[in-house]
Parts: C-alpha cells; sequence; structure tokens
C-alpha cells in the first residue's frame, strides 16, 4: 500500500504550485486554475485522511465531493466574471483589475 | 407607565409629529406644546418628589424593564433630588431653547427632540449601559446641529466636538465594561453597583477613567478645547442646551458613576483631577478675560465655572457637593440666558466681534439690560443664583481638613475677581459707551418670543438667588448615603 | 416688638421693583416723588426705631443691648453652619439707620431738582432705591455673611450709580474701576470669613463677639500659617474688605475715580454712607480686633494715619472740586479707622470707638452737605474746575452759606459739629499714641487748609466771565442743604457717648480743654494760611507750587497711583498674564489636540497603501502571516 505520505507531499506541491501561480500569474484565468489546484489539493487531502486514518467513515469523501460541486460553480461564477470583465476592458490581466467600481 | 418616562416619550412622540408638520406654524405649535408639556412635566415631577415623604438618598418613581437579559441590561429609571433638579432645567432650557430657535426648519426641531430624549434620558436613568446609551444620544445629534446649521468654521468645530466627545465616551464604556466586570455581580443598576464594594485595585485604574470620560464633556482641562470652538460655531439654542445641560452631564456622570461607586478610590485620586480643575476655574477665567468674541468670552466663562463644578464635586464633602449642583443649575440658567442673548445680538449686528459694538444699551435696552443680569449673575451678585452656588462651593472646600485643598479654594476663589474683569469689560463695551456702528443705530430690540425665552431664564435665576434652601435641601438629602458611607 | 424695621429695609427693595419695572411707563417726577415718599417713609420709621431704641426697648440696666428683630435662615452650608437673614438692632445700627436714611432722603429729594430732564431719571430712582435697601440691609446685618451679601449689592448699586450716565466712556471706566477694586478687596473678606468660620464654626457676629472674642480667641488659637496666626489672618483679611469700601491706601484709587457719577450719588454713596461700611465692619468686630489680634489693629491705626496724611496732601493739589472732595473723604474716613485702631474697650478706654462713631455720624452730614453743595455749583456754572468759578457768593447765597457752614464743620471750628467729633478723636489718640496725635493734628489743619481753599476758589476771589450768569439752584436743591447745614450745626450737642460705647454702657464725655484748644489752633492756621493765599488772585499759590515742584506735580497726579494701578491692569493681568494663557490655549492645547486629528489622518495616509485592491497582494500577506503564524505555533 502506499503509504500516506506520498498522498500528501503530491498535494502539498499541487497546493504550493497553486499558491504561487495564484499569486505571481497575471492572467486571470491562469489565477483560477491556480486556484482549482489549491481547491483540489485539499480535496486529496480530505480522502487521504478519511481512507487512511478513519476508514470505517465517510466523511472526508463527502466533503472532497461537495469541494469538487463548489469548485464546479465557482468556476463557472469566474469564468463569467471574467468574460465580463474582457467585454468591459478587453483585457484580463489582473494589475488592471483593483478597483470594485466600473 | 412610569411617571420618568414620559420624558423619553414627549420628545420621542415631538419627533414623530414633526414629520406630519408642513409649514412653520404647524412646526411651532408642536415645539411649543411639547415644550410646555416637558415643562409642566418636570414641575410634576418636583411637586411629587417634594411632597413624597420618603428617606433621604432613595430613589424615587422607580421601574424596571429588562431590556437585554443576558447582559443584565435593564431599562431602569428613578430619579433622587439631584436628578430631579437636572430634570428640571433641562425642561426649563429646551422650553427657552425653542423660543430662541423660532425660525429654524424642521429638520432641525426633529434634531433637536432627538437631543431632548438623549439628554432627559440619561438624567432618568439608572442602568448604567442605558444611562451610557442615552449619553451617545444626546452627542450624535449634537454634530449635526453645529455641522449643519451652524456659523463660522462649522464643520470644523462639529468634528472636533464630536470627536472629542466621542474620544471621552471611550473611555467611559471602557470604565463601564470595567465597573460590570470587577464588581462580581452581575449588575448594570446603579444604586446596587453602589452598595457593592469594587475591589480598590480595580477602582485605582477605573476612577481615573470614567472621571475623564465623563469630565471632558464637563470641560475638564486640557480636555475643554472642543467647547469653545463648539460653542462659537454652534446655532443659539444649540449652544443654549449644549452649556445649559449637556455639559451637566459631564458633572452629574463624574457624580454618579465615578464618585459613587468608587468612593475609596476618588478619596485617594481626587487630587490629580483637583489639580486639573483647580486649573481650568483659573484659566479659563483668565482665557475669557482677552478673547474678542462674545461667544469665545462665555465658552471660556463656562470652562471656567464648569471646572468649579467638579472641583467642588472632588471635594467629596457635602456641602461642596451641594454647593457643585447648585453651580450646575445656576451655571445652566445663566449661560444659556448668555446665549440666548448674544443670539439675539449676532442675529441683528451681524458681528460677535465686541471691537465692532458699542452703546448697545440705547438702542436694544431690553437685551442690554438682561445681559447686565446675566452678567451680575455670573460673577455672582447676591440675588441671583451665581452668588448661591459659588459661595457654597467656597464655604464647603474650605472645609476640607488638608492644608492643600483650602489653599487651592483660595486660588479657586481668585477667579471671581477675574470673572469680574471679563465681564465688566464686556458689558462696558458692547453696551456701554457711544454707539460705535452707525447702522446699529435702526436695529430693533427683541421679539416677543426673544423676551419670552430671557424673562422665563431671569426669573429662574432670581428664584434660585433669593430661595435657595429647597434646591439646597433636596441636594442635601440625596447625598445623605453617600456621606453616610464616608462618615463625614 | 421691633418687628417693624423690617419695613425701613423693605420698603426701599419695593421702591427699587416697583420703579425697575414699571417705571420706563412713568413719568420721571412720578418716579422721583414715589421713590422719595418710600424713603421718608423708612426714615420715619427708622427715627422711631431710633427713638425706641434709645429710650425704651434697647435699654438696659446700665447698658444697650442687641436685639434680633427679626431673623429666618436664608441657606444651610453644613448642620452648624448656615445664613440667616435678620435685623440686628443696638446702637451703631440704629445710628446708621438714622443716618442712612436722613441722608438718602435728602439725596432724593435734592435729585428731583438736580437730575430733572435727564434721561434715565427713572432708572437713576431706581438705582437710588437699590443702593438704600443694599445699604440699610449691611448695617442691620446680625451675621457677617448677609454682611458680606449687602456688601456686594452695594458695591454693584455703587457701579451702576457710577456708571448712570452710560454713554460717557470715562463714567464707564470709573464704574468698572471701582466695581474690580472693591471686588479684589472683597476677595480678601471672602477668604476672611471662610478662615473664620471654618474655626469657629458660626457667621453669627453675636457669637463671635461675646466674652471678649472668646470662641476666635479659642476655637483658633495654635493655628498659624506662614508665621502669622490664623486669627490675625483672618481679621486682616476681612480688613482688606473693609479697606476696598473705605478706600484705605493703596486701595483708594477707585473712589477719586468714582465722582464721574451723578453728583448726589457722589453725596450718598462716595462720602456719607457705603465709604463707611469698612469703618462700620471694623467697628462690628471690635472685641475680636482689640482682644484676640491686636496686632491688626494697630495695623488699622498706622494704615489709617497714613491714608489720612496721604489724602489730605493729595487734596491740596486738585483743581476738580468733586475730586478735592473725594480725597476729603479718604482722609476722613481714615481718620476714623486710626480712632478705632487706638482705641480701647468698655468705658472710658473706648472713647476712639466712640469718637469713630460719632464722627461718622457727624461727617455723613456735613460732608454730604458739602457734596450736594458742590453739585449746586456745579449746577450753576456747568463746570467741575476751580478755575471756571470764583465769586459765586453773590450768585448762589444760600448754597453759599450752607457750604461755609460745612466748610466750618469739617475743619473743627466750634461750635459746629466737626468740632466735636474731631476733638474726641484727638483726645482717644492722644491718650494712646503721641505720635498719632501729632499727625491727626498736622491733618486737621490740613484739612482747614484745603477746605478753605475750596471755599475761597469758589466763592471769593473774582468773578470769571460767565457764559450765562450763574443762578441759584431750585427749591427742591435748597430745602436738603438747608436741612443738613441745620445737621451740621446741631448735632455736635449730641451727648453721643451716652448713646454709642464700645461695649454699650453710658458715658459722659468731658471735652479736653488743652486738646480742643490745640484743635482750634490748627483749624484756623489752615484757614489763615488760605485766606492769605486764595481770598484774593494772587501768584503766591504758583510760587509755592514752582518751589515744591516735584512733591506738588507727584501730589497733583496723585502720587502716580493711577498709573500703578494701570500698569498692574493693562501690563501685567492682560499683557503678561491673560495674553498668555489664550496664546497658550490656542497654540498648546488646541493646537495639540488639533495635532492628534492630523496625526490620525496622516496615519491613515500611510497605512492606506496596503489597502491596494490587489488581490494577489493580499493572497501573499494572507499566506506569508498564516506561514509565519503556522511557524510561531510550530516553535512555541
Amino acid at each position: 500500500m502506499i503509504p500516506m505520505e506520498h498522498y500528501l507531499i503530491v498535494s502539498s506541491v499541487m497546493f504550493f504550485v497553486g499558491i504561487f501561480g495564484f499569486i505571481t500569474r497575471k492572467n486571470l484565468l491562469a489565477v483560477l486554475i491556480s486556484i482549482e489546484l489549491i481547491l483540489n489539493s485539499v480535496e486529496i487531502n480530505f480522502s487521504v485522511f478519511n481512507r487512511y486514518l478513519y476508514p470505517e467513515h465517510l466523511e472526508g469523501m463527502f466533503f472532497s465531493l461537495f469541494g469538487i460541486a463548489i469548485s464546479a460553480a465557482e468556476t463557472a461564477v469566474a469564468i463569467a466574471i471574467i468574460i465580463n470583465i474582457y467585454r468591459i476592458r478587453e483585457n484580463i490581466d489582473i494589475r488592471h483589475i483593483d478597483k470594485m467600481k466600473n | 407607565m412610569n411617571i420618568l418616562s414620559s420624558f423619553v416619550i414627549i420628545p420621542f412622540v415631538m419627533l414623530l409629529a414633526l414629520f406630519f408638520c408642513k409649514g412653520m406654524k404647524s412646526i411651532r405649535t408642536v415645539m411649543v406644546g411639547g415644550a410646555s408639556l416637558l415643562l409642566i412635566m418636570a414641575c410634576v415631577v418636583t411637586g411629587l418628589f417634594l411632597t413624597n415623604d420618603h428617606p433621604a438618598g432613595e430613589m424615587l418613581f422607580v421601574a424596571d424593564t429588562v431590556w437585554y437579559a443576558s447582559l443584565h441590561i435593564h431599562y431602569t429609571v428613578g430619579v433622587d433630588g439631584i436628578s430631579v433638579l437636572m430634570i428640571l432645567l433641562s425642561a426649563i432650557i429646551v422650553f427657552t431653547g425653542v423660543f430662541s430657535s423660532w425660525h429654524m426648519p424642521r429638520e432641525y426641531f426633529m434634531w433637536y427632540c432627538m437631543l431632548a430624549i438623549g439628554v432627559f434620558g440619561f438624567f432618568i436613568s439608572l442602568d448604567l449601559f442605558t444611562m451610557f446609551l442615552f449619553y451617545e444620544v444626546a452627542l450624535i445629534p449634537m454634530y449635526l446641529l453645529i455641522g449643519v446649521w451652524g456659523t463660522g468654521p462649522k464643520e470644523y468645530s462639529a468634528m472636533k466636538l464630536t470627536l472629542m466627545l466621542m474620544g471621552g465616551s471611550a473611555f467611559l464604556l471602557t470604565g463601564i465594561l470595567g465597573i460590570y466586570f470587577t464588581s462580581g455581580q452581575s449588575t448594570m443598576n446603579l444604586p446596587e453597583l453602589a452598595g457593592i464594594p469594587i475591589p480598590l485595585m480595580h477602582q485605582y485604574w477605573i476612577f481615573p477613567v470614567t472621571f475623564l470620560g465623563f469630565g471632558v464633556l464637563g470641560a475638564l482641562f486640557p480636555f475643554h478645547t472642543w467647547s469653545p470652538d463648539g460653542h462659537a460655531s454652534a446655532p443659539t439654542a444649540v449652544s443654549m442646551l449644549h452649556a445649559g445641560v449637556l455639559m451637566k452631564l459631564g458633572g452629574y456622570g463624574c457624580f454618579r458613576v465615578a464618585i459613587c461607586l468608587m468612593p475609596e478610590a476618588a478619596q485617594e485620586l481626587s487630587w490629580i483631577f483637583l489639580i486639573l480643575t483647580g486649573i481650568s476655574v483659573v484659566y479659563g477665567a483668565f482665557s475669557a478675560v482677552v478673547q474678542t468674541d462674545l461667544k469665545y468670552i462665555n465658552a471660556y466663562s463656562s470652562v471656567s465655572h464648569c471646572g468649579l463644578v467638579l472641583f467642588a464635586i472632588l471635594m467629596l464633602n457635602r456641602t461642596a457637593m451641594t454647593g457643585a449642583v447648585l453651580q450646575m443649575l445656576s451655571h445652566g440658567l445663566m449661560t444659556a440666558l448668555f446665549f440666548a442673548l448674544i443670539g439675539l445680538i449676532y442675529g441683528r449686528t451681524h458681528t460677535r466681534d465686541i471691537r465692532e459694538m458699542g452703546g448697545l444699551m440705547r438702542v436694544m435696552p431690553f437685551a442690554a439690560v438682561c445681559y447686565v443680569i446675566a452678567g451680575l449673575a455670573s460673577l455672582g451678585l447676591p440675588g441671583l443664583s451665581g452668588f448661591v452656588a459659588e459661595m457654597t462651593i467656597f464655604v464647603g472646600s474650605f472645609r476640607h481638613p488638608d492644608l492643600f485643598h483650602r489653599v487651592w479654594t483660595f486660588v479657586a476663589t481668585c477667579s471671581i475677581v477675574i470673572t469680574a474683569v471679563y465681564i465688566l469689560r464686556t458689558i462696558g463695551k458692547i453696551l456701554y459707551g457711544p454707539l460705535v456702528n452707525e447702522h446699529h443705530l435702526s436695529l430693533t430690540d427683541a421679539a416677543w418670543y426673544e423676551k419670552v425665552s430671557a424673562v422665563c431664564l431671569i426669573a429662574c435665576i432670581v428664584l434660585l438667588g433669593v430661595w435657595p434652601s429647597a434646591a439646597s435641601q433636596m441636594i442635601m438629602n440625596s447625598l445623605q448615603p453617600l456621606i453616610e458611607l464616608w462618615k463625614l | 416688638m421691633m418687628e417693624y424695621t423690617l419695613l425701613i429695609v423693605v420698603i426701599p427693595l419695593l421702591m427699587f421693583l416697583l420703579l425697575a419695572s414699571c417705571g420706563r411707563g412713568m413719568r420721571g417726577q412720578l418716579a422721583g416723588w414715589l421713590g422719595s415718599l418710600g424713603m421718608s417713609a423708612a426714615a420715619l420709621l427708622s427715627y422711631t426705631a431710633a427713638w425706641h431704641y434709645f429710650t425704651g426697648v434697647g435699654k438696659g440696666e446700665e447698658s444697650y443691648q442687641q436685639i434680633l428683630a427679626c431673623s429666618v435662615e436664608w441657606l444651610r452650608f453644613t448642620d452648624k453652619l448656615h445664613i440667616d437673614l435678620g435685623i440686628l438692632l443696638d446702637p451703631i445700627s440704629v445710628m446708621m439707620l438714622v443716618v442712612i436714611t436722613t441722608v438718602s432722603l435728602m439725596v432724593h429729594i435734592y435729585s428731583l431738582g438736580y437730575m430733572k430732564g435727564e434721561k434715565g431719571f427713572q432708572r437713576y430712582y431706581a438705582f437710588l432705591s437699590l443702593f438704600s435697601f443694599s445699604m440699610l440691609g449691611l448695617v442691620v446685618a446680625p451675621n457677617i455673611f448677609q454682611m458680606y451679601i449687602f456688601w456686594e449689592l452695594v458695591g454693584v448699586s455703587s457701579y451702576l450709580l457710577i456708571g448712570f450716565y452710560y454713554t460717557k466712556p470715562a463714567a464707564v471706566a470709573a464704574s468698572k474701576k471701582a466695581f474690580i477694586v472693591t471686588r479684589f478687596a472683597d476677595l480678601g473678606f471672602l477668604a476672611g470669613i471662610l478662615l473664620l468660620s471654618y474655626y469657629t464654626g458660626t457667621f453669627d457676629f453675636a457669637a463671635l463677639t461675646a466674652g471678649e472674642g472668646a470662641l476666635v480667641a479659642g476655637s483658633m488659637a495654635g493655628v498659624s500659617f506662614m508665621g502669622l496666626s490664623a486669627a490675625s489672618w483672618a481679621m486682616a483679611l476681612i480688613f482688606m474688605g473693609g479697606a476696598g469700601k473705605s478706600a484705605m491706601f493703596p486701595l483708594h484709587i477707585w473712589l477719586p475715580d468714582a465722582m464721574e457719577g451723578p453728583t448726589p450719588v457722589s453725596a450718598l454713596i462716595h462720602a456719607a454712607t457705603m465709604v463707611v461700611a469698612g469703618v462700620y465692619l471694623v467697628a462690628r468686630l471690635f472685641p475680636v480686633y482689640f482682644f484676640v489680634t491686636p496686632g491688626v489693629l494697630q495695623l488699622i491705626a498706622y494704615l489709617g494715619a497714613f491714608t489720612a496724611l496721604f489724602a489730605a496732601v493729595v487734596a491740596i493739589t486738585q483743581t476738580d472740586i468733586k475730586r478735592v472732595l473725594a480725597f476729603s473723604t479718604i482722609s476722613q474716613i481714615a481718620y476714623m479707622m486710626v480712632a478705632l485702631g487706638v482705641s480701647g474697650y468698655s468705658g472710658h478706654e473706648g472713647l476712639g470707638y466712640m469718637a469713630t462713631m460719632f464722627h461718622l455720624f457727624t461727617h455723613a452730614f456735613f460732608k454730604a452737605l458739602l457734596f450736594l453743595g458742590a453739585g449746586s455749583v456745579i449746577h450753576a456754572v456747568h463746570s467741575n474746575e476751580m478755575s471756571c468759578m470764583g465769586g459765586l457768593r453773590h450768585f448762589l447765597p444760600v448754597t453759599h452759606i450752607t457750604f461755609l457752614i460745612a466748610c466750618l464743620a469739617i475743619a473743627g471750628i466750634p461750635p459746629f459739629s466737626g468740632f466735636f467729633s474731631k476733638d474726641e478723636i484727638l483726645a482717644a489718640a492722644f491718650h494712646h499714641d503721641q505720635f498719632l496725635f501729632f499727625l491727626l493734628w498736622v491733618i486737621a489743619g490740613l484739612t482747614a487748609f484745603y477746605m478753605f481753599r475750596l471755599y475761597y476758589r469758589i466763592f471769593r476771589g473774582e468773578e470769571r466771565p460767565y457764559e450765562h450768569t450763574p443762578h441759584e439752584s431750585p427749591v427742591s436743591m435748597l430745602v436738603p442743604l438747608g436741612i443738613l447745614a441745620l445737621l451740621s450745626c446741631v448735632t455736635g450737642f449730641i451727648p453721643f457717648g451716652k448713646f454709642v460705647s464700645s461695649d454699650g454702657s453710658m458715658l459722659v464725655i468731658h471735652p479736653e480743654g488743652m486738646i480742643a484748644l490745640a484743635g482750634v489752633v490748627a483749624a484756623l492756621a489752615g484757614i489763615g494760611c488760605a485766606r492769605f493765599l486764595y481770598r484774593k488772585a494772587n501768584d503766591r499759590p504758583a510760587q509755592i507750587a514752582t518751589r515744591l515742584h516735584g512733591v506738588y506735580t507727584a501730589a497733583y497726579h496723585k502720587f502716580y497711583l493711577d498709573q500703578v494701578w494701570l500698569f498692574i491692569t493693562k501690563k501685567i493681568i492682560f499683557r503678561c498674564i491673560a495674553t498668555p494663557v489664550a496664546w497658550f490655549d490656542k497654540h498648546v492645547i488646541d493646537a495639540s489636540f488639533d495635532g492628534l486629528g492630523r496625526g490620525t489622518v496622516k496615519l491613515a495616509g500611510a497605512i492606506k497603501g496596503l489597502q491596494s485592491g490587489k488581490v494577489q497582494f493580499y493572497a501573499f500577506v494572507f499566506i506569508v502571516s498564516t506561514l509565519l503564524l503556522t511557524l510561531w505555533a510550530f516553535f512555541y
């Protein structure tokens, strides 16, 4: 059986890659993808802990499912916002989006 | 329903009624009617209080409603002799203030009612938190009343006044929470708290914090600087109410909360504040000597006189404290009269600079005579209220066994000479002498509504000055429990 | 039994209220007549009271007793200490009642003519009534606090009356000065009262003076402050109040300026009644001064002697006739103070006390007469300056005669009243302190000199080219002059010692021949000098003035004390204290709070850059802080 640490290493890598992407990328879509990476890493963690530590329960799995659903919804909303921003400003560079107005 | 609650309900009803008013006539009807009702109620309460045979110092007309149970906040009302007098004072000034702001618009009066709610609520509350709530209710309308309807640098003054007083109430809130949590009993009820000794260690920080919090409103040196600018910019009736009543909230609060709840710390620490208030008294008087703006003169004079209130409270004996409350009454009436007259003069001459006025006695004799009477009351002429209050304070303060206190009393006494200097200087400049400005010849004397307000206030000043024993007796009785506590 | 004396005080008050509230609607003369009527009622009542008191009610076995005609508690301070308002009748207060109501009535009547046609006639009478009320309340005070109350009230009435011509800047300034100087003195009075009442626990005169001031001596024994005993402090401070009202050096500066008021007011307030309040106060507390603080009494004697001499010297050089009279008043009141200072207690030892009261009594009449006469002269020539007068005796025969009588009285020529009272004072001084006697003797000569200087320059000498012929005053003014002249002639014959003495006993006073002779010689010498110098216009006075150049100029400028006063008020109080205080308030305290506000704005400006709106920056800060927190949690 693959030891739990391996999963955790993968999820940590994914998490920090996501963080790094979130902070450094200038393209909104890339930022969105980074957020997905973070969320997915967290979901991996949920599943793994559930599977290894409390195999008789299913809460972690459910939580992952919820997470997936939420991230799907969130992506949909985010893409919609990004498309709207693009329509208005013809640009999805995050540095230019610092005003709540307009 | 409790009779005291009517003091909060009547202004509230007035406020609602003003929504439906159109035209000056209906507004004035509502305001004059409501204010008269308040005055009548205040007289009724005073009468009931005097005829009610009760042990000295007991609260009367107590009513208690739970308001927010989990924090033990109640809406508790009740009065003793001191609060009755304060309510009477507030009612008189609210009443006369209406006449002094005859031409103001509806929104002004709505905030005015709001202010009245706060003031009355404060004086009738026996619950620490409700008291604080009403205190804040009284402060906020001040900002708008000055900021919108004021004169001169009104935004600046309004902002300064509000921020400084809010700063004070931040201290106050800390103090209130301190009292609530350190008293060990979960209660905000003042009489109950007075019976619970707060640990001395905590008293040492709660007393200064609360005293300072209320002291800001009582124009304690060096936190008085909101007062000259605020008064100078405020419209007439707001100055009247502010100097006449709101500044009394400070003195009253210092007494009710800081001294009554923490008597031990008060005895230990009073000397610090005594120095500050002593400075206030003399310093305010000296500052007034060189001012050229009528309202500034009066504002600094208020600093001096209100300083005397706090000064006397800190002497911690019955006579001096009685004097302090008398001084609150006297100063409230007299300063309201001053501001009413200054508003009257300013409304006609369009200047408050004493160098640009002169010989007004010939032009507006009624206003001028009233001004002289106000001045004489301020400098302590026997037969007017100022004398009674000041003498009670001086005699009381001098009874303190400590030499420092007595020497300091002498210093405060000197203010009566300086007061004479600035009052006579002002009177001599603006009322006497030859006419300075030819245009002033065409000015009119006071209109009937201004006369109502002035005559009303003068009558009260004379009444208190000639027959002080009733008021003084009421106050002395209310101080009984405190005195027994100190074994003085 | 003497309750009706309450009316003496209350009638003027009612008159004041009536005239102050409805006076404006009245015709001027009506207000005047009403005021005079009220005052005559009060005067009649006080004569009745005096008759009752001295012949029946007050008379005990051997001495007069004090009667508390009525008393109500006005304000309670502590269980023990309370202010009562009441009426105390004893020889000196009854005497004062008579003096005040008489002079006040004369002034009321006189003013009907003198103030005729003035604007504010009703106001004038209202203030006169207010003053009479306050002064009457002062003298009947049974306790020191009531005295203080009315003391302040007379101060205010005096302020209002001096400033009667309120459009005249000089009058406004004078009224202000009078009030502030006396207020300053009253501060001492108040402090003294506080001290005294703190230790003795009472305001009551009877309790304070009982048993040779035993209460004061007992309760204040062993307490001292800065090397002086508390009792001395208290009594000296109380005397300070008296010195202010009675214009003792250096607090006299307000009195000459107070002459800006209408002349009848000067006669009433600044000659006959209010200015002797200080003497009256010391007399009231005399047993305390004498037994408990003899040092203070000594001080009073010497200060009085100095003031008397000083004022007499200044009076010689003044040219404004009212100012001459003002300085003369200062000098004469100081004379009374000296007599109190040298007095003993009980029986013939208390000669000085009795002499003081006697002089106070006679002085009130002849000084009021002098002022009213001066008013009549001013009325005729419309000027206060001596240089505008001369040879008026042909134009103003009645004024001339009455003025002459008053001058003879004040100079101390028998058989006029001043002779008798002054003689007692000299005798009292002679038996106590020869040096003071000598001083007083010299002052008596000086007094005669300056009074006759005044007389000769007004009524004798050459006639001036008057713009319109001076005319004698109307009857309403002449009648009071006549009555007062009569009083100046006869009051000296009253056996005063039988009525007033330090301990209430009845004394029989025998004039001492040598001292009386000495006094008369001094007076005659003074009159002779004045006659020599001023009877006819000549250059002798000018020559003397040139020869004594420095002294003369200094005296003419009242020894520059007014300049000192101006320096203290304008330069020190205004420029050196009040202005810096106001500056400090504006530029330090106010500015520091403004600075607090500005600092908050600055701080907000500095940290608002953090709230950039850049999401990635937020995220970065968030993550870094989370990491740091985690690390911190991990290591601790």
